[in-house]
Parts: structure tokens; C-alpha cells; sequence
């Protein structure tokens, strides 16, 4: 088995400090940065997310190998910058305005920074424009929404208006979650994609950064 | 009737299987011993910084309608706007897990203690469950004990958010119970800070009062249904 397969074996283990110490030696082979975060981490990354999505594992498993990926991610970050490689996309997340819950959130950002996307997070009980403003400044591809509660949902719709009136719906595409939120519902606001859960968030920003 | 006090955690603390379930593992489905590893010490930690506490206050069914009617803003009809009517007693009650736990949660992602943190969460939001049931227990035994209540009594809670009563029904709830007294406090957007925390109405009267068929207009939104087992489990509850 080559280091790069041994990297994606042990992240998709969740052993974060084999991940991290391998990590550094692939560096040490001089195999390149981009080769290691592709051929060793996000190929274990994906292994997990096709695992999960086949039920072989569950969500404790997802997240032990996403703290592995990040463990080896803080070791490839600085050759990355350096390479100037670019991240699979940029999304700006968060709990929309009035909503306090924000776990399922969480699970979405941390399965897309293992998918080797830029997540911005802002968190919780997030306002409408601050959405929108962060995702223009920040060039960001996708603006991605999460409620748990049927009376925040309309700050969803908010949201997609918003992109469309500021004239960024060429730019940034808009997805919805949560547990009250329903593909029906996404298509009755405009916004561009839905997810059930945060492996499928993964596939449904990939082709909404895929265009 | 009123009580306020802190509640054992033996008497909260959800099962594993309970927890698994709400991690996403199918009930009866064999996990890995990672997974279990972390479940146990989500369990731990949730036994060791949780604060488990409650308040109840009795309230006649005039007053309740009153509260319930909140802002105007409940589905009509309802299931709970039929049930209350023919109850023998009432009780608004608000539970809490106290801040720790979600100021813990938070410091767990935020140090990408990723399935710690999951495991903590979804064992407090069961913690939390089970706090409102043992508070639904508590009044049916102080009812019980003054003679307020049968053996063949049941009691069962419903909460703003579901089943029709609108979340906006948080702000007259807090208004006449204020369970401000055990820390939990209201936002704009009638959410319970800490967000580990449940309230609403515990309805006390013969099992039969909560049976209501699932095809109101609201239920085709509803995720879960868990209605049904609340109503089959009702003849088991609070024995």
C-alpha cells in the first residue's frame, strides 16, 4: 500500500495522528501538497461519505474522519497557499435569522472543509443581508442555509431574494437543509438546491459549483 | 400546585440506544466501538456538567385558554385546542439542562472534538426530553398525593412548536409560569435559551382525552409523527 493510500486508510479510521504524521512524511517523500490533500485525504474523505451515505457507518464515524482530515489539512495548508492551490469551491454557511440551533449546521461545514471546500461559517440566528454581504465579499459560490424551525423558514426566501435583487444569482447559487425544510419548499422560494442531510449537501454543492 | 427545583441526573440520563438513534443509527443496528466509545463519553460529559432543573405551576383551563391563545397565531383546528378542554388538571412546566452543556458543545466543535461534541448534543437533547417527562411524573404524583388524581390518571406535555400551537405561544407561557426563576430566558424569536431546554403544558386526565388522529393540515409538515407512540405509550406513562 502506497503512504497516500495509508493516509486515506487511517483517515477513514479516524486516526488523526497517524493522518497527521503520515501527512508530514509524504511532505518529508517530497510527494507534492496537492497530490497528498487529493490522492490521501480526500480520497479517504470520499471512501466516508459513500460509506455513510450506504449506511456501513454512521454520523460519530463521519466526524472522527473529518478531524482526521483536518489534522491533516493544518500540516498541507501552508504548502497549499504556498502552491497557490485553489479549494474545490467557496461557501458561506449559517442558522438562519431567529434560529438558535445550529448543529446540523455545523455537520455540513465540517463534511464540506473534509470535501475541500472554503467554508465560511456565521454561525447562528443569522441575518438575512449579512448572508448576502458575505458572500460578495468574500466571492463565495454558494450561500448555504440551515432552520430547524418552520417560522424561520421565511428568512430562506429573504435570502434567495436578496441574491437575485443585488444581481448575484449568476454568481452565487443558494441551498437549503434542515429538518422542516423540503425540496417542494426549495423550489417555491427559487433557491437553487436541497439537501437532507450533510453527505447529500456535499453532492449538491459539488454540482452547484460544477455549474 | 407550584414546584421548582433541580432533578437528579440518574433520573435524565438517556439510554445508549436512545442516543444512537438520535446520532442517525438505526434502531438495533450494530455500531463499531468507536462509535460506542464515543457515545459513552458523551454520556459522561453529560453527566458530569449537566444541571438538570424544572418549574411547574397549576392553571385552571380559563386561564390556559388564555395563554394558549397567545398571539392568535396557533393552527385551527388543533389537536391540543380539543384535549385541554376535557382535562381534569393542567400544569405549565419549563425544564432546563442549564448552560454548561450548550456552552460545552459549542467549545467541543470549536476544538474539532466533532464526535464528542454530536455525541454530547444528542444526548442532552434526550436528557432534555426525559427532564420534561419526569417533570409530567412529578405532577401527577403531587396530584395523586392530594387526591387530585386516580390511579387510572394519565398525564402527557405538549409544547409550543408542535402540534399546531404556535411558537409564538412561548411568550404568554413565560409570562404567567416565568421560567426565568431556573435560568431559561426567551429570544425575539420566541426561542428558549439555553437552547437545551423544554416547555409547555402537561394535560392530566384520562388516557383517552389525547387520542387524536394525525390528518390535521399540519401534519403533512411534520417529520416525525411521534404523536402516534406518545398517544399508544399514554396507557404505560406515569404508572
Amino acid at each position: 500500500m502506497s503512504i497516500l493510500e495509508t493516509i486515506a486508510s487511517h483517515l477513514e479510521r479516524g486516526e488523526h495522528d497517524e493522518v497527521r504524521a503520515l501527512t508530514e512524511t509524504a511532505l518529508a517523500e517530497s510527494i507534492d501538497a496537492a497530490t497528498v490533500l487529493d490522492e490521501g485525504l480526500i480520497a479517504g474523505m470520499q471512501v466516508v461519505g459513500e460509506q455513510f451515505r450506504k449506511h456501513e457507518i454512521f454520523l460519530p464515524d463521519v466526524l472522527m474522519a473529518a478531524k482526521a482530515m483536518n489534522a491533516g489539512l493544518e500540516i498541507l495548508e501552508p504548502h497549499l497557499s504556498a502552491a497557490d492551490i485553489k479549494s474545490q469551491g467557496k461557501i458561506v454557511i449559517g442558522t438562519v435569522k431567529g434560529d438558535l440551533h445550529d448543529i446540523g449546521k455545523n455537520l455540513v461545514g465540517i463534511m464540506l472543509a473534509g470535501a475541500g471546500f472554503d467554508v465560511i461559517d456565521l454561525g447562528k440566528d443569522v441575518p438575512p443581508e449579512r448572508f448576502v454581504d458575505a458572500a460578495a465579499e468574500s466571492d463565495a459560490n454558494v450561500i448555504g442555509m440551515s432552520a430547524l424551525l418552520t417560522t424561520t423558514m421565511p428568512s430562506m426566501k429573504t435570502v434567495v431574494d436578496l441574491v437575485k435583487s443585488r444581481g448575484l444569482d449568476g454568481s452565487v447559487r443558494t441551498v437549503i437543509g434542515g429538518a422542516p425544510v423540503t425540496e417542494e419548499y426549495a423550489n417555491e422560494i427559487g433557491a437553487d438546491g436541497y439537501s437532507f442531510d450533510a453527505a447529500n449537501a456535499v453532492e449538491c454543492v459539488k454540482r452547484l459549483v460544477e455549474g | 400546585m407550584n414546584w421548582r427545583g433541580d432533578i437528579h441526573i440518574d433520573h435524565v440520563t438517556p439510554p445508549e440506544a436512545n442516543i444512537l438513534r438520535a446520532l442517525g443509527v438505526p434502531n438495533g443496528h450494530a455500531v463499531n466501538s468507536r462509535t460506542r466509545d464515543a457515545v459513552a463519553a458523551g454520556l459522561e460529559e453529560l453527566r458530569t456538567i449537566a444541571e438538570p432543573s424544572g418549574v411547574f405551576a397549576s392553571v385552571d383551563r380559563s386561564h390556559f385558554a388564555d395563554i394558549y391563545e397567545g398571539d392568535g397565531d396557533n393552527a385551527v383546528p388543533s389537536p391540543l385546542a380539543e384535549i385541554f378542554p376535557r382535562a381534569d388538571e393542567l400544569a405549565l412546566f419549563a425544564v432546563t439542562l442549564g448552560t454548561p452543556v450548550s456552552e460545552r458543545i459549542a467549545a467541543l466543535f470549536t476544538s474539532r472534538e466533532y464526535a464528542l461534541g454530536a455525541a454530547l448534543d444528542a444526548a442532552a437533547s434526550e436528557a432534555a426530553e426525559l427532564t420534561a417527562t419526569h417533570v409530567t411524573d412529578t405532577v401527577l404524583a403531587k396530584l395523586r398525593h392530594a387526591g387530585r388524581a386516580t390511579a387510572e390518571t394519565r398525564a402527557l406535555e405538549y409544547s409550543p412548536g408542535y402540534c399546531g400551537w404556535s411558537l409564538t405561544g412561548q411568550r404568554a407561557l413565560f409570562a404567567a409560569l416565568e421560567p426565568g426563576r431556573i435560568g431559561i430566558t426567551l429570544t425575539n424569536s420566541c426561542l428558549m435559551e439555553p437552547v437545551k431546554s423544554v416547555s409547555g403544558v402537561v394535560v392530566i386526565g384520562p388516557a383517552g382525552i389525547h387520542d387524536f388522529n394525525d390528518d390535521y393540515g399540519f401534519c403533512t409538515d411534520c417529520a416525525t409523527h411521534d404523536c402516534r407512540d406518545r398517544i399508544r405509550r399514554i396507557s404505560e406513562l406515569n404508572t
